[in-house]
């Protein structure tokens, strides 16, 4: 059946047979669709709307600050305001808004056809949808979180924060950021594996490497900032102390968790737009990007050293002065790999011919406001100076100048440089300039200024201040900025409208640009390449106006439409020759069903039906095992023809496809949340009040041995059935199943019975959650094992086709290792504290 | 017109809040930092816009540099001595205020700060009677000290900006900040971490007293 593809005659068949394949279907069928055309550009309008909100929070906020003793609201309204001022410019603007970009985008400068994994594409944009619409829907109602977009401990916490607020901050944007981590693994996995034939790492489009980059920040600093929203939830709804000072706790492990994400997040929000800047920049400029390797350099050095200064957020909570002279130095040193792109641009300008447009006055602006907010950095990362300013609207002005500047503006560009690849259609440039100028000079008016009046004294978050400071005309003209700034924004709106309305078409290429998106017809089509593109150069010094045609004509790789499947090609990591086909699954309503299921997990939790939960969780478990059907195979399909004369194998039966790394990754992002949880515990032994703990409970030797010997034999067993490839496997898997169940029920007993009550301190708190995070490890890799067995007995597994019995080998030993380190971990605790025993 | 805008910036420094109209050797020093750092990076900021002007507007210019030159000036021999010089220095800077912008010999008066939603207390160990004021804090002028500083709800942070920088106020630790004022006189004093929604009230006094006068303040009899 596998040899049924004809090569269509024409190249409009060509089109009408992908067609039918990729396409949305219309109707109820548009839940359905998991194309990352339409997904990316739903993430993008959502985000856009979020924006809109988080704009009007902004009116109202300066509106209340104009005047010194403003009576347009009180108190608590705006610590309602500013909060979700912050927090949906961040969680539901940026990054949202970047993902979807990154979503449409990529695939097309990879010249491929599509992300990894459509299904979790879509998957992650209900959960951002239902998440965000938490979030706004506890707005409307005036129950929206008050604590601040960082929700420092104890103010959060049940004590001083008694109703549902806090809680929609923290389960809302834990829900949101299941899309930012799923959107990480995907978009990994993508440049990593599915770009064009030939497209070798040296090869790749910058903006590739700046993804591959913010996404490997992603996948490391999401997990502290869901495990800190995990923890405090627990606080906040069952009482373990981990944030209480009273019971053993520390307000400070909250802020190291948040801010271990909080400043890389500065950094994952400011690589995409700077690699947008890379992309765009040079085509103006009419000469390749200079120092693409140093770049590159600067980009890692970036993502390392953004992990190494978060505690320039916590220079004034009385860490020794020692300790932070390093994270200062830290916070200095990351200016220069920033220097470096911004030299590197300077070089590109200088060497080519500057051509002016839309896009590349957006990029002027980009130079003016960031380079402001990059020097302010470096002032506060010099301890003494932030000791004045840390807290006062001087940061407001710093944190504007680098937001606004480092993603607002590069994304304005950003949007009038593809907007015309979306629509088909060139801007009539009318109302752009003016847009551009009231942004601009409504910007500079409202935040230049900020910075003198914090240095003044003005702290963050005051809802009204005493005539007599000297701050009321500094503010007001702050006001009067941002309203010229929000009529820009408006005209930006109508200039969208009108370009999607009376836009002039276009031929192709409208830029001149040398990237593979514009080597498609434009709007794209929903498999953007009719053939797949062989490479022979670096991929931003490509003849879109010669590849496009020959592509669309069928004459590059996969020209042809096979079993009604979308399919694409996986390459080697590194040389980025063609390993294998990857047989994508179908549109489905699963992702929509499964994100319902985990929307119920979080309402359940939200609104305290503790009953449901459980429901909830195994559903969506259950939902996520159905996913497989599609993609399963009941027969070795051996080689596929490719086109050109070449054969490869499907992905199922290819050596490391794309699923088994979307798994390891998805396993070190698990790994850093279990480790941030075991390091908070020590840190809490460390700085802590009230420790030791009077009693952390008689756990003894005996239930951590059983459950490190079974969860041994259960790896040890998964890999044997994956050894043996189907034959004997059911009777490995079931070893592995037991193995795990009785790892499972040691933990939850060890958990239930053998220690205090969890919130007597802190500590027990601490093993208890590092227990039941083991059994919920060794729980799920019963679920995997007996899934694996219920695979083989289906069929779906051979020599060949074991690709689920080996993703499950990573489970089954990372499981392992989670539970040996849960097993020893109360006895590490205990001689620390050394004053009592296990 | 920078000169214009320089004077504004002068004349608009001064206010009870103001960190720019420090009153005290430690407000001194980190203001005298910030006026340091501002000229210089008005200096780089124009530098940079004055080259992408050039590189725009002169294309022929910018192409005698080779490009690596342009990233290695400008993205490395640029930076480095400025940051290397800039993080030492302030590294001095922070031993010096964590001395109170005086010596170490020097003895210290204490006092104690408790934050409360929405309120300040502060005690006066060092004093026989350990009185307790409220919203105000009196301290000698020309006297080095440290306020050991805690909180028993939420995170507050104490701040007397003509003074020193903001210590955070973190229940269950006890953090300290040394500040003095060169002249008696009155300075304001305020709750810098947002702590709920009395935070904008949050306010307190300082009141600096010639030596002599200090215990009288405290309403302390003098010994004979």
């Amino acid at each position: 059946m596998t040899d049924h593809h004809e090569k269509p005659t024409s190249p409009i068949a060509l089109h009408h047979a992908l067609d039918r394949i990729w396409g949305t279907k219309s109707g109820w069928g548009r839940l359905a669709t998991v194309n990352h055309n339409v997904v990316g550009k739903r993430f993008m309008l959502t985000a856009l709307i979020f924006f809109a909100i988080g704009g009007l929070l902004a009116m109202l906020i300066r509106t209340q600050l104009a005047s010194s003793q403003s009576a347009f609201m009180d108190a608590e309204q705006y610590a309602q305001v500013f909060t979700m001022h912050g927090s949906v410019m961040m969680f539901l603007f940026a990054i949202p808004f970047f993902e979807g970009l990154t979503i449409y985008l990529l695939p097309k400068l990879l010249g491929t056809r599509d992300l990894a994994f459509p299904r979790l594409t879509a998957y992650g944009f209900w959960c951002y949808l239902f998440g965000g619409s938490i979030l706004i829907i506890a707005l409307i109602g005036g129950v929206a979180p008050n604590s601040g977009w960082f929700m420092y401990t104890p103010l959060s916490s049940d004590i001083y924060s008694p109703g549902i607020n806090s809680d929609v901050w923290l389960l809302g944007i834990t829900f949101v950021e299941i899309s930012a981590l799923s959107a990480a693994i995907e978009i990994m996995v993508t440049i990593l594996k599915l770009r064009a034939s030939g497209m070798s790492l040296d090869r790749m489009p910058i903006f590739a490497w700046y993804m591959l980059i913010v996404a490997t920040m992603m996948l490391v600093g999401f997990p502290p900032l869901i495990l800190g929203s995990i923890l405090l939830e627990t606080e906040r709804a069952f009482g373990l102390p981990f944030f209480d000072p009273n019971r053993g706790g520390d307000p400070l492990l909250w802020q190291h968790l948040f801010w271990l994400f909080g400043h890389p997040e500065v950094y994952i929000i400011f690589l995409p737009a700077a690699g947008a800047i890379s992309t765009i920049l040079p085509v103006f400029a009419g000469t390749p990007l200079a120092g693409y390797r140093i770049i590159i350099a600067a980009l890692v050095s970036t993502a390392f050293l953004s992990f190494g200064l978060w505690v320039h957020h916590m220079y004034a909570v009385g860490i020794p002065h020692v300790a932070l002279s390093f994270f200062s130095a830290a916070s200095a040193l990351v200016a220069i790999p920033t220097a470096i792109q911004i030299f590197a641009w300077l070089a590109t300008i200088s060497h080519g011919r500057p051509r002016f447009s839309v896009p590349m006055l957006h990029i002027i602006g980009f130079f003016f406001v960031f380079v402001i907010g990059g020097l302010t950095g470096v002032m506060l990362a010099m301890v003494p100076f932030d000791w004045q300013a840390h807290d006062t609207h001087f940061v407001v002005a710093h944190l504007h100048y680098v937001l606004v500047g480092g993603f607002v503006f590069p994304m304005l560009a950003a949007a009038y440089y593809w907007l015309p690849h979306i629509t088909g259609r060139q801007p009539v440039q009318h109302l752009s300039q003016a847009a551009f100028w009231m942004i601009f000079l409504g910007f500079n008016i409202t935040f230049f200024m900020m910075h003198l009046t914090g240095l003044r004294g003005m702290p963050r978050r005051v809802f009204e201040y005493p005539p007599e400071s000297g701050w009321e005309m500094l503010n007001f003209f702050s006001s009067l900025g941002s309203f010229v700034m929000t009529m820009g924004f408006a005209l930006v709106a109508l200039d969208f409208i009108l370009l999607f309305r009376f836009g002039r078409p276009f031929r192709r290429n409208p830029w001149r640009a040398g990237t593979l998106e514009w080597a498609m017809p434009t709007p794209s089509p929903s498999y953007n390449f009719a053939s797949l593109p062989v490479i022979d150069r670096r991929a931003d010094m490509l003849d879109p106006d010669v590849l496009g045609p020959q592509l669309a004509a069928g004459k590059g790789l996969l020209g042809f439409p096979r079993d009604g499947r979308m399919e694409l090609l996986a390459v080697d990591i590194v040389t980025g020759k063609p390993e294998h086909v990857v047989r994508l699954p179908r549109q489905s309503f699963m992702p929509l069903w499964t994100a319902i299921g985990t929307g119920f997990f979080f309402l359940s939790l939200l609104f305290k039906f503790y009953w449901v939960t459980p429901f909830a969780l195994a559903s969506v478990v259950f939902m996520f095992l159905l996913w497989s059907r599609d993609t399963a195979e009941k027969d070795d399909l051996g080689n596929l023809p490719i086109g050109n004369g070449q054969e490869l194998p499907p992905h199922i039966e290819a050596e490391r496809p794309p699923s088994w790394w979307a798994m390891v990754f998805a396993l070190v992002a698990d790994a850093t949340a279990y480790i941030s949880l075991l390091f908070g515990s020590l840190f809490l032994w460390i700085s802590a009040p009230n420790w030791p703990p009077q009693d952390i409970g008689q756990i003894g030797l005996l239930g951590p041995a059983i459950a490190a010997v079974s969860l041994v034999l259960a790896a040890w067993s998964g890999r044997q059935a994956s050894a043996g490839g189907g034959k004997g496997a059911v009777g490995w898997l079931s070893l592995t199943t037991v193995g795990h169940l009785i790892a499972t029920t040691v933990f939850l007993w060890l958990a239930l019975t053998a220690l205090p009550s969890p919130r007597s301190h802190a500590a027990v708190a601490s093993i208890f959650v590092v227990f039941i995070y083991a059994a919920m490890h060794s729980g799920l890799g019963a679920v995997f094992a007996g899934y694996g067995i219920w695979r083989v007995r289906s069929g779906f597994v051979s020599p060949r086709r074991n690709l689920d019995l080996r993703i499950g080998v990573l489970w089954h030993g990372f499981a392992a290792m989670v539970g040996l380190a849960a097993a020893g971990f109360p006895f590490v605790l205990a001689s620390l504290t050394s004053e009592v025993s296990p | 017109m920078l000169f214009g805008l320089g004077a504004t910036l002068l004349a608009g420094c001064t206010g009870d809040l103001s960190a720019l109209d420090p009153a005290g050797p430690s407000a001194a020093s980190i203001a005298r930092l910030w006026w340091v750092m501002l000229a210089a990076s008005a200096l780089l900021f124009l530098l940079v816009m004055g080259l992408l002007f050039v590189a725009i507007m002169f294309p022929h210019f910018g192409r005698r540099i080779s490009q690596r030159s342009w990233i290695l000036a400008g993205g490395l021999a640029l930076p480095i001595p400025i940051l290397f010089a800039l993080t030492f220095y302030a590294f001095w800077q922070g031993e010096y205020l964590l001395r109170g912008g005086g010596t170490e010999a020097e003895e210290l008066v204490r006092v104690e700060a408790l934050g409360t939603r929405w309120q300040w207390q502060f005690r006066y160990p060092d004093t026989a009677e350990n009185p307790t004021t409220s919203g105000v804090l009196h301290i000698p002028a020309g006297r080095t000290v440290e306020v050991a500083v805690t909180s028993t709800d939420v995170i507050h942070s104490f701040w007397i900006p003509r003074l020193a920088g903001k210590i955070d106020a973190v229940p269950g630790h006890v953090t300290y900040l040394r500040l003095r004022a060169d002249r008696p006189g009155r300075y304001g004093g305020q709750c810098a971490e947002y702590c709920g929604t009395g935070h904008a009230g949050m306010n307190f006094e300082v009141h600096a007293h010639a030596e002599e006068d200090y215990a009288a303040a405290l309403g302390i009899e003098k010994a004979p």
